[in-house]
C-alpha cells in the first residue's frame, strides 16, 4: 500500500485545484487525481462570481417541482422567473439567494477568500481584484458578461469604459463574426463607438484551421505567405483603425508569448489591443489551465491525469469512513488511501453527475442527489427557463460534507466542491467559477483539519433542502 | 531489406482465419464495454451504418463536437492543413460508412501521440479510430511498391533492422551515420539525413542477461516479467540493466520472456498486420508469465501503453485482456507496491539537475508527473518539468524526410524550456523523445530508472 496522502482530491477543474491548494496551505500532504484534461479548456477563461440572482418569488427559491405540460412557447417564456441583474457587485444580492444555494451555506467570506486565493495564484495574469464590482466583458457573441476576474489580455475591452473600439475578425477564421459582435454591442447601448471589420489575414489557412494554429503562428511570429505573422496581422488591420482607441481580436493572440504578441500589435496599431473570450475550445481556458497546474506544482500538490476513479473502499472497521478510492490504471484497480477526500468531479457536463432515464446519480461515491421523482419534472419547456436539472447535485452541509437522504454526512471524511454540489443554477446566475472557488476553499480547508470534527458542521439538519 | 515473413510464420495459431487477422478484428469481443456500447436488448438501435470489423458506432455517437481534441493535437498546432483528430476519428468514421468513400490521406500525418484520448471529455476512442483508419488506408489505398510504403515498413519494423545491426554494432554505427549513405537513404527512401541514428550497443541487454546467468533473486511472492522492448535491448541496455538492479534491490524475481516489438511504430504507420504478428508472440509469452504469478513491467511508456490499451482495442487474441490488466511501467509499479519515497528519503545524489519531459504516451497512463514528484525531496538532485508540449518526434514520425520540419516545429517549445531549465541534462521515459531531446539541445538524456539505480543500488 504505497499511494497515500493526507487529502485526496478527485477532479482537476477549478474546484478541485482550489481545494487542493487550500488543503496544502493548511499543511496537508495533498494528491489530486483527474480522469481527463480539465473542462477549463471548454470555459471562457472568465472568473464569474455572481452576475444575476433569481427573484425571491421565483420557483428557484422553493423545492416544489410542478409537472410540466406542453405549453405554448410564448406563454412559457412570459412565465419565466426573471433574474435580477447584471449585478454591480456579486456581494450585493447574497441575501437574495435561496437557502440551499452553496453561497448561502458557505457565506460571503468564502467567496472573498476563494477569489483572493485565485488572485494570488494567477498573479498579474488576471485583473479585477482591485474592486468588489463586477467587470462587464464583451464576449464572442457580442453579449456582455458580468464577471469578477478576467485575463489581463481582455482588460482593455471592458464595456464600462468609453474609449472607442474596433472589433477585428478574419475571413479565414469562420468562428468569429466581428461585425455581428460590433452590431450587438452597439444595439445594447454601450457608451462608446464600436465598429467591426473583417480583414484578410492568413488567407492561406483553410477555413477549418484550429484556433491553436492561429495562436502558434503568432506565438513564434511565423512567416505566413512570406510575411511575419504579427506584421501581417497589423498591416491588415491598420487601414480600419481610424479613430478607434482600442482594438479587439478573438482570443487567439498567442499562447506561450501572448503578452509579447499583444504588445507588438499594440505598438504597430497605436492603440490598446485586447482579446474577446471565445466559446469552446477556448485559448483563455487553456492558458488558465496551464497556470493553475503550474501553481499546483509550486504548492507541492502531487497530481496525475489520465485515469478515472471508479470506486471506493471504506476504512477498516468504520463503514462510515472512506479508506481509499480505487483508480482504474488501464485495467488494474489501484487503491489510493487518504485521511480525507474531496469530491470535485463536476456537474452533468463534466460527468461528475451521471444520469439515465430513471435517475441522476453521483457515480463515484453514490452520494444522495435530491431530485424530482418524475423525470419530466427535471426540466421545463422553456429552453432558457428555470430547469430543475441545472441545480441538481449533492446536498452539502455548511462544511461541504455531502449529506445522505436523512441529512447525515454520507461519510465522515468526504467533502465536496464545485459543480457536483447542487443548489446553484450557475449558467443563469453567472456564478460557476465563484461557486467552485468558494466551495473549494471550504472543502479543502475542512479536509485538511487534523482534529477531524468540523465544528461548523453541527447544524446539518437545519439546512436540509 | 530482408524478407520478414519467415520469422513470424510460426507464431500464427491454427484458429486464425486470414480474413480475420486482416487489420483489426474484434476489439469488441476482447474488450466488452470499452466504448460503452449499449447492449442490444436495452435499446432498439436501428442499423444505420453497416458495421466494419470493429464496432465503433457508440464511440462515434459519443462525440458532441466540442473540438477539445483538436486543441490538444500537436500536429494541428503547426500544420494548418491537418484536419485534426475530430475529423480523423468520428467524422471520417461516418464518411466511411458510404461505400465509395476513401480514407483521407491526411490520416498519415497523425503522429499517434494519442493526446486526443486524454482530452476527450466524452470517452470517444479517438486513437482506436485513427488506428483503424490508418490501417485501412495503408492496406487499401497505399501502393505496396511505393517508396513511402517501403520506407514506413522498414521504419516500423525497427526491431528487424536493429537485430541485424546488433550482430555487427561497430560496422552498423559507422554505416548508419556515414554521410553518403545517409544522402542516399534520404533520396531513395525518404529517411531524413538531419538526424543521427542511435548507436547500437556493443552488447545487447539479452546478451548481458544471459552472460550474468539470468535472475539473481528468486521469489515466489514478488515476480515480474520484463518487457524491455527493442530500444533498451539494442540501443540503451543501461536502462534495462538499471531496471534489473532496482527491481532486484526490492527483492523481485525477474523473468525475461521471449518478445518482439510492442507494435507502437507499426500502429503509427498503419502496419497492423505486422503489429498483430508480434502481438501474438508477446501476448502468448507474457500471459504465460502472468500465469506463473508475474506482473509485466515495461521501461518504455509507449511499450506499456501499447500492451495496456492498443492491444485490447485492436486485437482479439487469447489472453490479451490479461496482459493489459497486469502491465505497468517500471517506476509506476514501484510507487504502487513499494515504499519508494521512504527508500529515497535517505538517498543522496551528487548534485545533478535534469529537465524532465513527460512523453505523450506517459500522460495517457497518468505517469507524467512521477519523476518530478519522486525526486522532489531527494537531496542532491533537481528534476524540473519542462512543460506539457509534445517533443514532436512521435517515434518514426520525425524520421521521415517530409515530416522532419513539422517534428522540429512541434519540438521547439520543449527545446526552449529545456534550455531555460537548470542544468544540462534531460530526463524522460520514452526512447524516441530522448532522441529528439538530445537532437534539439545536445544534452545527455537519462531514464528515471538510471537515477533510481544511482540512488538506491550500491
Amino acid at each position: 500500500m504505497a499511494i497515500e496522502s493526507d487529502v485526496l482530491v478527485v477532479g482537476g477543474g477549478l474546484a478541485g485545484m482550489t481545494s487542493a491548494v487550500a488543503a496544502a496551505r493548511a499543511g496537508a500532504d495533498v494528491r489530486l487525481v483527474s480522469h481527463k484534461k480539465t473542462s477549463l479548456r471548454q470555459a471562457s477563461g472568465l472568473i464569474d462570481a455572481l452576475g444575476y440572482v433569481p427573484e425571491r418569488s421565483s420557483p428557484a427559491g422553493q423545492s416544489e417541482y410542478i409537472s410540466q405540460e406542453r405549453k405554448d412557447f410564448r406563454e412559457v417564456r412570459s412565465n419565466r422567473g426573471e433574474y435580477k441583474g447584471p449585478l454591480v457587485s456579486p456581494y450585493d444580492e447574497f441575501g437574495e439567494l435561496p437557502d440551499d444555494h452553496p453561497y448561502s451555506l458557505v457565506g460571503e467570506e468564502a467567496l472573498r477568500e476563494g477569489l483572493s486565493l485565485f488572485d494570488e495564484l494567477l498573479g498579474d495574469a488576471y485583473a479585477g481584484g482591485h474592486t468588489d464590482q463586477n467587470a462587464l466583458v464583451p464576449t464572442f457573441g457580442g453579449a456582455v458578461k458580468p464577471t469578477a476576474r478576467y485575463p489581463r489580455s481582455v482588460a482593455a475591452g471592458l464595456a464600462s469604459e468609453n474609449r472607442s473600439m474596433l472589433v477585428v475578425g478574419f475571413r479565414s477564421f469562420t468562428e468569429f463574426d466581428a461585425r455581428m459582435v460590433a452590431d450587438t454591442l452597439d444595439a445594447a447601448g454601450v457608451p462608446f463607438d464600436v465598429a467591426g471589420a473583417e480583414v484578410r489575414y492568413a488567407e492561406t489557412f483553410p477555413a477549418d484551421a484550429k484556433v491553436t494554429r492561429f495562436a502558434k503562428a503568432l506565438d513564434h511570429d511565423e512567416h505566413i505567405d512570406g510575411t511575419p505573422a504579427r506584421r501581417a496581422l497589423a498591416e491588415a488591420v491598420e487601414p480600419h483603425v481610424g479613430d478607434a482607441e482600442r482594438v479587439g481580436f478573438p482570443a487567439l493572440l498567442g499562447d506561450e508569448n501572448t503578452r509579447e504578441v499583444r504588445a507588438e500589435l499594440g505598438d504597430r496599431l497605436g492603440g490598446d489591443v485586447f482579446e474577446i473570450p471565445m466559446g469552446p475550445p477556448s485559448l483563455l481556458g487553456l492558458r488558465l489551465e496551464d497556470r493553475l497546474y503550474a501553481a499546483l506544482d509550486d504548492e507541492g500538490v502531487q497530481y496525475e491525469t489520465g485515469n478515472p476513479v471508479v470506486g471506493y473502499e471504506t476504512a477498516d472497521g468504520a463503514p462510515d469512513r472512506l479508506g481509499s478510492v480505487l483508480v482504474d490504471r488501464k485495467g488494474r484497480e489501484v487503491p489510493y488511501a487518504a485521511d480525507t477526500f474531496v469530491l470535485a468531479t463536476g456537474g452533468l457536463v463534466g460527468k461528475g453527475l451521471g444520469s439515465d432515464r430513471n435517475a441522476v446519480q453521483e457515480p463515484v461515491f453514490g452520494c444522495h442527489v435530491p431530485q424530482p421523482e418524475d423525470r419530466y419534472d427535471w426540466f421545463v419547456d422553456d429552453a432558457f427557463g428555470d430547469h430543475a436539472y441545472a441545480r441538481l447535485g449533492v446536498e452539502p452541509s455548511k462544511a461541504m460534507r455531502p449529506l445522505d437522504a436523512g441529512g447525515d454526512p454520507e461519510f465522515a471524511n468526504l467533502y465536496a466542491a464545485g459543480a457536483v454540489v447542487g443548489g446553484a443554477d450557475v449558467a443563469r446566475e453567472k456564478s460557476a467559477s465563484g461557486v467552485s472557488l468558494a466551495t473549494g476553499i471550504i472543502a479543502g480547508r475542512e479536509a485538511a483539519r487534523t482534529d477531524r470534527e468540523p465544528t461548523t458542521d453541527s447544524n446539518t439538519t437545519e439546512i436540509r433542502r | 531489406m530482408t524478407d520478414r515473413t519467415d520469422e513470424t510464420d510460426d507464431t500464427h495459431r491454427p484458429g486464425d482465419q486470414p480474413e480475420q487477422h486482416r487489420v483489426t478484428d474484434g476489439g469488441v469481443t476482447a474488450a466488452p464495454g470499452r466504448e460503452g456500447a449499449i447492449p442490444e436488448e436495452d435499446t432498439n438501435v436501428t442499423e444505420v451504418f453497416p458495421e466494419g470489423n470493429l464496432d465503433l458506432r457508440a464511440g462515434a455517437d459519443n462525440c458532441y463536437k466540442c473540438t477539445t481534441c483538436d486543441t490538444s493535437c500537436p500536429v494541428a498546432e503547426v500544420d494548418e492543413e491537418f484536419p485534426g483528430p475530430k475529423f480523423q476519428g468520428p467524422e471520417q468514421w461516418r464518411l466511411k460508412r458510404k461505400e465509395d468513400a476513401d480514407i483521407d490521406g491526411s490520416i498519415m500525418s497523425c503522429s499517434n501521440c494519442m493526446r486526443c484520448d486524454s482530452a476527450c471529455p466524452s470517452d470517444v476512442p479517438l486513437s482506436q479510430m485513427h488506428n483503424e483508419a490508418r490501417g485501412e488506408y495503408v492496406d487499401d489505398q497505399m501502393d505496396a511498391l511505393s517508396t513511402e510504403y517501403v520506407r514506413n515498413r522498414i521504419l516500423s519494423n525497427y526491431r528487424t533492422s536493429a537485430e541485424l545491426a546488433s550482430k555487427v554494432p561497430q560496422l552498423a554505427n559507422f554505416a548508419m551515420n556515414f554521410g553518403p549513405a545517409r544522402w542516399v537513404m534520404e533520396k531513395v527512401l525518404g529517411v531524413t539525413k538531419e538526424r543521427e541514428f542511435p548507436e547500437f550497443a556493443e552488447q545487447t541487454f539479452r546478451e548481458w542477461w544471459r552472460e550474468r546467468g539470468g535472475a539473481h533473486v528468486q521469489s515466489s511472492e514478488k515476480r515480474i516479467a520484463y518487457f524491455h522492448g527493442c530500444y533498451s535491448n539494442y540501443n540503451t541496455p543501461e536502462v534495462a540493466k538499471a531496471m534489473v538492479r532496482v527491481f532486484e534491490h526490492f527483492g523481485y524475481e525477474i523473468l525475461v520472456p521471449p518478445q518482439k516489438c510492442s507494435g507502437t511504430p507499426m500502429f503509427a504507420n498503419g502496419m497492423l498486420d505486422d503489429a498483430r504478428r508480434d502481438a501474438e508472440t508477446n501476448v502468448e509469452n507474457l500471459a504465460s508469465a502472468i500465469a506463473d504469478g508475474a506482473d509485466v513491467i515495461a521501461s518504455c511508456t509507449s511499450c506499456s501503453l501499447s500492451l495496456r490499451q492498443e492491444y485490447p482495442e485492436l486485437f482479439d487474441i487469447d489472453g490479451v485482456e490479461d496482459v493489459s490488466d497486469n502491465t505497468f511501467e517500471a517506476v509506476e509499479y514501484l510507487r504502487i507496491y513499494e515504499d519508494l519515497e521512504g527508500e529515497l528519503a535517505d538517498a543522496e545524489l551528487d548534485g545533478q539537475s535534469f529537465g524532465y519531459h513527460g512523453p505523450c504516451h506517459a500522460r495517457n497512463q497518468g505517469l507524467h508527473r512521477q519523476a518530478v514528484e519522486l525526486f522532489r525531496d531527494v537531496d542532491g538532485v533537481r528534476v524540473e518539468d519542462v512543460g506539457d508540449s509534445c517533443s514532436g518526434i512521435s517515434g518514426t514520425y520525425g524520421w521521415k524526410e517530409e515530416k522532419y520540419d513539422t517534428s522540429m516545429k512541434i519540438g521547439e517549445e520543449m527545446f526552449e524550456h529545456m534550455k531555460h531549465a537548470e542544468g544540462e541534462a534531460g530526463m524522460t521515459e520514452c526512447p524516441t523523445c530522448a532522441m529528439q531531446m538530445e537532437h534539439g539541445t545536445g544534452y545527455d538524456i537519462y531514464h528515471p530508472l538510471e537515477l533510481l539505480e544511482d540512488a538506491l543500488v550500491d
